[in-house]
């Protein structure tokens, strides 16, 4: 892989974090219902640090992931790799289920986390929380809780993880 | 019509010119005249205005092939094939006379139906068409067919082909009383058994591919029995398509003794192996079946040695929706007749006259023909000549063959050695590789 | 032009990373099973064919519920054994069915090879859901599945099976669950042995043959029972039924001496009597029901795997 430009370092992601666990129990005040939902494969880490965060700052919340591979639309035109097993920590039927991802782009993948979560019960609310919104939305779907929102090309990538955030150039990168 | 076949020559007849000519005697470079079906004279044969010329240089003129195993599927299946369409895939081959197997429908058990196969061969008037009997009637292994009143009519081999006689004493009694008319049954090797429901050779190939297997053993079997019975009653058994190595080493060892059984082998059974079924393809369904490695080789030995008398083609159409059905359901058998001497050549490190001769005087002594075929290109003799291009190398288009059947085995084996043209008493059955008529 | 579709002929048509992926889809497959609403658009608009020569309503009910789950669309056509003899319309309907834009055939037959034949004839993929005597890829898959979450779930996440000895028990000559299994297992590294009387072993490299269950048994981390068919006592295979049971069945004295952890597994359906005369309800390790549902997983894993997208990794 090539190195492209870094937007945030680790500390950035780190004090986002924190902020948006104080917005999520800020927003759901007691946190009774909250759950965590990571999508797979890029949110579960971060559902993880929000869970943590959460957890020092107020009062633990259940932490699952959920894999979205199986719902999503564009099957047979992209490759499709499952990640790990969906593993929901408790009932969803009337929780208030906060997804988690890094990147919001699309709006696809929550659409079909959308309908994933739909499968294992009714939530009595959902929320999204993302580490980065960087436009070009297809659906009609808008985040709660962002870490930082990132204007890009729609040429470009975004990876995002613990270290930090960094936009590939596609100029630079070995594509087909 | 009569089995010479006349048609109008220039008076000086036909020369083939610029060839090499290879028959029992040898090899010779001499140009050969065809004259009213029969060889004229050969020699350095000066330019002649009154002769249709043959320019044959660098190919081998050789007495026509003789084929012991030819399924013509007439009467009762045309579908796969007719005596007409068999007959011109014979001579594109370059065999001037086939025998034609007994299992028709009806049988070849009687007069009749021997007689319209004969018949059928005249009009054709691509090869000569000699018609085997079966030994018992309808091939039921019960009863014996009438032998002499069949030999009167020329019937020479007599053989239940697709399944072999079981019954030890009643094929002790055939040979007994075939042997004093002086004919030559023909056995089909296989205790049956022991191949109850088989599709392919058995053994580790089969049992990974879930198949009934067919032992080398239900073969080999027949082979001792026959042989034995040879010893007792003296009288000459030919055994058709061997495919086991034992197979040929128990022949070798009657023929050491000095016993008279004769044998043959297929051009598939020297070029291709069990392993083939893999693709469950019903084209490599064959009955003796395909075997191993081994067994190949053993076959290619006995060819190469002389216990193996003759290369014979088991020919068997069959048509393309029967070669469709699952493996299990589907018939065995595969085309054989134009593709013999070019599979032959490319798998047997053989001379090319022995060669010639496994396909031609020797099988041609087994089936009661020597007098007119497979004989010495000599002046007198009758003209039934194949024109070979002996490493001329070539591959299959099925599409393209003369029988009406499609199902030959060797569409992706290179093959060596081709024939060019086809004299049936002395007319060109096949020219420049076209058959005539 | 490439042929770029895929198959599951046989095993034959998986190395080991494809039946690893295979095995951690179906533990996705299995989830998904267990949710309130057991069903994902994960092949919405693609069409499963079943074609069913020889009967197996089991068989093809599980590839049925695995295509509702995955929501693909099905088509059956079960053709009566009698037809299956005449075989000429084979072909016809293959090309038939596939104009009618199937995407992927399930194929169960009696005879031998067939799916690979039907290979030959379609655009779709082919799915083998057993062949005479020859394979039976979905039923080794769910097999496999099974003994590794059962003993992942009994003795803890490092149950692999590299080196698990795995004993098949019956007729193997005769069995195509035998041959698949056989031939997965050997691709994952565990030691199997066939365990029966001569008339109904094949010759194999795979395994080691022995008619020896009692000196085997206690030797097994797994006992596979084949079902034992009537029609082989017609054939001479072996003397009579009463004899196999005496020498090669699970009764209660064997079952007292299997290993703590040993798993007792059956393809269904079990001839109580025959080749089992313990009560299977009575055996800790019998898992036979547990097979039977992760068949549905092990097919959806399959249709998916073939049908739903491209082997590659890509980024969310």
């Amino acid at each position: 892989m090539t190195d492209g430009k870094r937007v945030l370092g680790p500390d950035d992601v780190r004090r986002a974090t924190t902020r948006m666990a104080h917005e999520i129990i800020e927003r759901n005040r007691g946190l009774d219902g909250v759950v965590l939902v990571g999508l797979q494969r890029g949110g579960v880490w971060l559902a993880e640090s929000l869970g943590e965060e959460i957890g020092r700052i107020g009062q633990a919340v259940p932490v699952g992931s959920l894999d979205i591979s199986l719902h999503r639309d564009d099957i047979g035109r992209r490759p499709v790799v499952p990640g790990s097993v969906s593993s929901l920590p408790c009932d969803v039927d009337g929780a208030i289920v906060v997804l988690v991802d890094d990147v919001l782009y699309t709006g696809r993948s929550v659409k079909a986390a959308l309908d994933a979560l739909n499968d294992y019960g009714r939530p009595s609310a959902v929320q999204l929380a993302v580490m980065v919104d960087r436009g070009h939305r297809e659906l009609p779907i808008r985040p709660d809780f962002v870490g930082k929102n990132l204007p890009t090309s729609i040429i470009e990538s975004v990876e995002v993880t613990v270290d930090g955030v960094v936009i590939i150039d596609p100029e630079t990168t070995v594509d087909q | 019509m009569s089995e010479r076949v006349e048609s109008v020559q220039p008076r000086g007849g036909t020369v083939l010119r610029g060839g090499t000519v290879i028959d029992v005697a040898g090899e010779r470079r001499v140009d050969v005249r065809l004259v009213d079906g029969r060889i004229a004279e050969t020699g350095d044969l000066p330019a002649d205005g009154d002769a249709e010329v043959i320019d044959v240089t660098g190919l081998v003129v050789a007495p026509g092939f003789v084929d012991l195993h030819t399924h013509l599927r007439e009467p009762g299946m045309t579908e796969a094939e007719t005596i007409e369409t068999g007959s011109r895939a014979a001579a594109l081959g370059g065999y001037t006379a086939v025998v034609a197997m007994p299992n028709t429908d009806p049988t070849q058990d009687c007069v009749s139906v021997v007689e319209f196969v004969r018949s059928q061969g005249r009009s054709a008037g691509l090869c000569d068409v000699h018609p085997s009997g079966s030994i018992t009637v309808g091939r039921a292994g019960e009863q014996l067919t009438p032998f002499a009143e069949l030999a009167s009519v020329g019937v020479h081999l007599f053989t239940d082909d697709g399944s072999g006689v079981q019954d030890d004493g009643l094929m002790r009694r055939a040979l007994e009383y075939a042997g004093e008319l002086g004919l030559v049954l023909a056995q089909h090797c296989e205790v049956s058994s022991m191949t109850t429901g088989a599709v392919m050779h058995e053994g580790e190939c089969c049992s990974h591919l879930g198949l009934p297997g067919w032992p080398a053993l239900a073969e080999e079997l027949m082979v001792h029995r026959d042989i034995e019975l040879v010893r007792l009653t003296g009288a000459p058994v030919h055994l058709l398509h061997l495919s086991t190595a034992r197979s040929v080493a128990l022949v070798r060892a009657a023929k050491a003794d000095g016993l008279p059984v004769t044998a043959e082998a297929t051009p598939h059974h020297i070029s291709l192996t069990d392993e083939r079924l893999g693709s469950f393809d019903p084209l490599f369904k064959v009955n003796p079946p395909l075997r191993t490695m081994a067994d190949v080789e053993a076959v290619r030995d006995g060819l190469v040695d002389g216990t193996i008398d003759a290369i014979a083609t088991d020919h068997a159409p069959h048509p393309p929706q029967a070669k469709e059905r699952p493996l299990d359901a589907a018939p065995p058998g595969m085309l054989g007749l134009e593709t013999a001497f070019g599979v032959a050549r490319a798998h047997l490190d053989l001379e090319l006259r022995e060669l010639i001769g496994l396909m031609s005087w020797r099988p041609a002594a087994i089936a009661g023909l020597a007098d007119r075929h497979g004989r010495p290109v000599e002046a007198g003799e009758p003209a039934n000549l194949a024109v070979l291009d002996p490493d001329g190398r070539w591959t299959v288009d099925p599409g393209r063959l003369a029988s009406r059947s499609t199902n030959t085995p060797f569409t992706d084996v290179p093959l060596v050695g081709r024939t060019r043209h086809t004299f049936l008493h002395g007319v060109a059955v096949v020219r420049d590789g076209v058959a005539t008529r | 032009m490439m042929d770029t579709r895929r198959h599951l002929r046989g095993i034959g048509d998986l190395d080991r990373a494809a039946l690893e992926r295979l095995l951690d889809l179906t533990d996705h497959m299995a989830e998904v099973g267990r949710r309130a609403n057991p069903k994902v658009p994960a092949l919405r608009g693609r069409t499963m064919c079943n074609l069913f020569f020889e009967d197996s309503t089991r068989t093809r009910m599980s590839f049925d519920t695995a295509a509702k789950r995955l929501s693909a669309d099905t088509m059956t056509l079960a053709v009566g054994s009698s037809s299956v003899n005449k075989g000429e319309s084979l072909r016809d309907t293959v090309e038939t069915l596939g104009a009618m834009g199937v995407d992927a055939f399930v194929v169960r037959h009696r005879s031998s090879g067939v799916p690979w034949r039907i290979a030959e004839w379609t655009e779709a993929s082919v799915i083998n859901a057993g062949d005479g005597w020859h394979q039976h890829p979905t039923q080794a898959l769910l097999d496999l599945y099974t003994i590794r979450s059962e003993r992942a779930r009994r003795l803890g996440e490092d149950a692999g099976f590299e080196g698990l000895r795995v004993g098949v028990i019956g007729d193997i000559r005769h069995s195509r669950v035998a041959r698949s299994l056989t031939e997965a297992l050997g691709l994952l590294g565990a030691v199997v042995v066939h365990i029966g009387p001569r008339t109904l072993m094949p010759p194999t490299p795979l395994a080691r043959s022995t008619d020896d269950l009692d000196g085997e048994l206690e030797d097994l981390d797994v006992v596979y029972l084949l079902r034992m068919q009537n029609e082989r006592m017609d054939a001479a295979l072996i003397p009579s039924g009463e004899e196999y049971t005496r020498r090669f069945a699970l009764d209660p004295q064997r079952a007292g001496r299997l290993g703590e952890h040993v798993l007792v597994m059956h393809p269904g359906p079990m001839n109580r009597g025959v080749e089992i005369t313990v009560d299977p309800t009575t055996l800790p390790g019998a898992v036979v029901t547990t097979q039977v549902t992760n068949g549905i997983a092990a097919r959806m894993a399959v249709l998916f795997d073939l049908l739903g997208g491209v082997e590659t990794e890509v980024s969310a």
